[in-house]
């Protein structure tokens, strides 16, 4: 039993992980039909923010300089996205080939950039005590950072659903996602939009690599890189453009990650997230919810 | 367009006492490998309502998606005082060009307040004549314009179009598709948005056009075939048999 429930909260703090990263992908192919590759150098440039942050605040006490580094992973992914999208995404718009020739290119520039400035192995990154002890419930000692994950992407989901719903350019979102032509047509310039929704998708990235950071104790080149490819699934599973969708999509592939690295065999955990994705693209290749938030 | 008859090709200049406040000249779109407007030249004097006609594939719908920009297209658009043929489509709007596209386009997903926030421009948008223009809509404010019927939905496309104070509308097919009550209903508030604002009118009923239209332009595969004033062509049995096909004789 104690095993199950750890393995439940571990598994739900990694769909949590995965959500923070899938819902910008989510809403930048909604919204701009963009299938951002370089979504992983956004996690992986606010993760390296925060430790090289961290590591230059030496002097003061752990929990402002956590903080601190967290902070500025936030901004520093947040707009690293926007320029992205303003250099060279804008340029390419509805060249879509060409959108994801550059993205994939800068997803690998980005990794070999940290590898040829930090090295290719993992840094430890400091981290409030609190994070590493365990709370009890149901009999299992649980790793606090999952309620960290778990709280943490809660709140960016009703923050990024209030936005959508409150506000005049989660209106122009909302709409764009649905019919972009007829946006401009209302004389709006749908472009500002995309930015923005670049920048959201950067930071929610950063603060997944932030999260991740603390999950791992370390940050490393490829981070980025690997968890990008569950968010992929997470969003083709949850539905293109579907906020809802893709919350729940992430919660399922960490179920099923984490219970099936135990319950099968060590490993089989990324197989049968696979496996899930051939399911549903199958029984229904539009994703588990084809409207959006 | 110039109350004189012609069947010219040639852009014709407006006479004097009428001002053009639309003039196209040369104006061309490639849609992938189709030539879809060929040179296309016509003027839309102020005030009242043009009525850009033409069988079905003619090019009426791509004529209206390059005044506003959704195409690509090529050669002179004149609008007021400013070439508009390179202009993005979201400045050209805010020149005061209000857009109801073929089939609605409402965001379906978006309740029919939403609708309207998103197309409000003006600082005091027009609220009070949209809601005596379609009382439904104040009524149906929650309902996601999704599940509304067609006719409703082409309310709500007509009034994004008069919330702000435009001064040109182009307008495609808004009786597409609905019953002959909505229609004459449609037909009643083109008349009175005519009095607002100059509306160009992509429209296959002609009942429609006879009522509202005072100029037509006439395309045939991507070229002006015939411009003069609607009530002419259209008590012309033979002229509007030939142009604009025996399905188009309502």
């Amino acid at each position: 039993m104690s095993t199950f429930v750890l393995l439940t909260v571990t598994g739900v703090g990694l769909g949590a992980l995965y959500f923070l990263i899938a819902s910008g992908l989510s809403l930048i192919y909604g919204l701009m039909g963009v299938l951002n590759f370089a979504h992983g150098a956004f996690l992986t440039v606010g993760a390296y923010a925060m430790w090289f942050t961290e590591s230059k605040l030496g002097g003061i006490a752990v929990l402002p300089r956590f903080l601190l580094g967290a902070l500025a992973g936030l901004v520093v992914g947040g707009v690293f996205a926007a320029l992205v999208e303003l250099v060279l995404i804008r340029p390419l718009y509805r060249r879509h080939i060409e959108q994801v020739l550059v993205t994939v290119g800068l997803a690998l520039a980005t990794t070999a950039l940290v590898i040829s400035i930090w090295g290719n192995d993992a840094r430890p990154v400091p981290a409030p005590a609190w994070l590493g002890e365990t709370t009890t419930l149901l009999g299992a000692h649980i790793p606090n950072d999952r309620w960290l994950l778990i709280v943490t992407a809660v709140v960016v989901l009703a923050g990024l659903n209030a936005f959508l719903r409150r506000t005049r350019y989660g209106l122009i979102i909302r709409a764009g996602v649905e019919n972009r032509a007829m946006v401009t047509a209302l004389g709006i310039d749908v472009r500002r939009a995309f930015t923005l929704v670049f920048a959201i998708g950067g930071v929610a990235a950063a603060l997944a690599g932030v999260l991740s950071n603390v999950y791992f104790s370390t940050v490393d080149p490829s981070r980025g890189t690997s968890l990008l490819i569950f968010a992929f699934i997470v969003v083709v599973i949850g539905g293109l453009g579907s906020l809802r969708g893709t919350a729940g999509a992430a919660l399922v592939v960490g179920l099923v990650q984490q219970y099936a690295n135990y319950y099968a065999s060590s490993g089989l955990g990324d197989l049968s997230v696979v496996l899930l994705l051939g399911l549903v693209l199958l029984v229904r290749p539009r994703g588990l919810s084809a409207s959006f938030a | 367009m110039s109350p004189r008859g012609g069947t010219g090709q040639e852009a014709e200049m407006p006479p004097p006492e009428r001002r053009a406040l639309l003039t196209v000249s040369d104006l061309h779109v490639h849609l992938g490998e189709s030539h879809i407007l060929q040179g296309i030249d016509f003027d839309v004097a102020e005030g009242g309502v043009t009525a850009l006609l033409g069988r079905n594939g003619v090019g009426k719908t791509t004529t209206l998606r390059a005044l506003m920009g959704l195409v690509d297209r090529r050669g002179g658009i004149r609008y007021g005082d400013a070439d508009i043929a390179s202009t993005p489509t979201h400045r050209i709007v805010r020149r005061g060009v209000g857009y109801v596209p073929e089939d609605r386009d409402v965001f379906a997903g978006l309740t029919v307040e939403e609708n309207l926030r998103l197309a409000e421009r003006d600082p005091e948008p027009r609220y009070s004549l949209v809601y005596d223009l379609f009382p439904e809509l104040k009524q149906r404010a929650k309902q996601l314009a999704g599940t509304l019927s067609g006719g409703q939905q082409q309310m709500v496309a007509i009034a994004r179009a008069l919330l702000n104070d435009n001064r040109l509308l182009l307008v495609d097919e808004p009786t597409k598709g609905l019953a002959p009550l909505l229609v004459a209903e449609v037909a009643r508030v083109l008349e009175r948005v005519a009095e607002l604002a100059t509306v160009l009118l992509v429209e296959q009923n002609l009942g429609v056009v006879q009522r509202v239209a005072r100029d037509a332009v006439v395309l045939d595969t991507g070229r002006v075939v015939h411009v003069g004033p609607a009530q002419e062509l259209l008590a012309d049995t033979a002229m509007v048999h030939r142009m604009l096909g025996v399905g188009a004789a309502a």
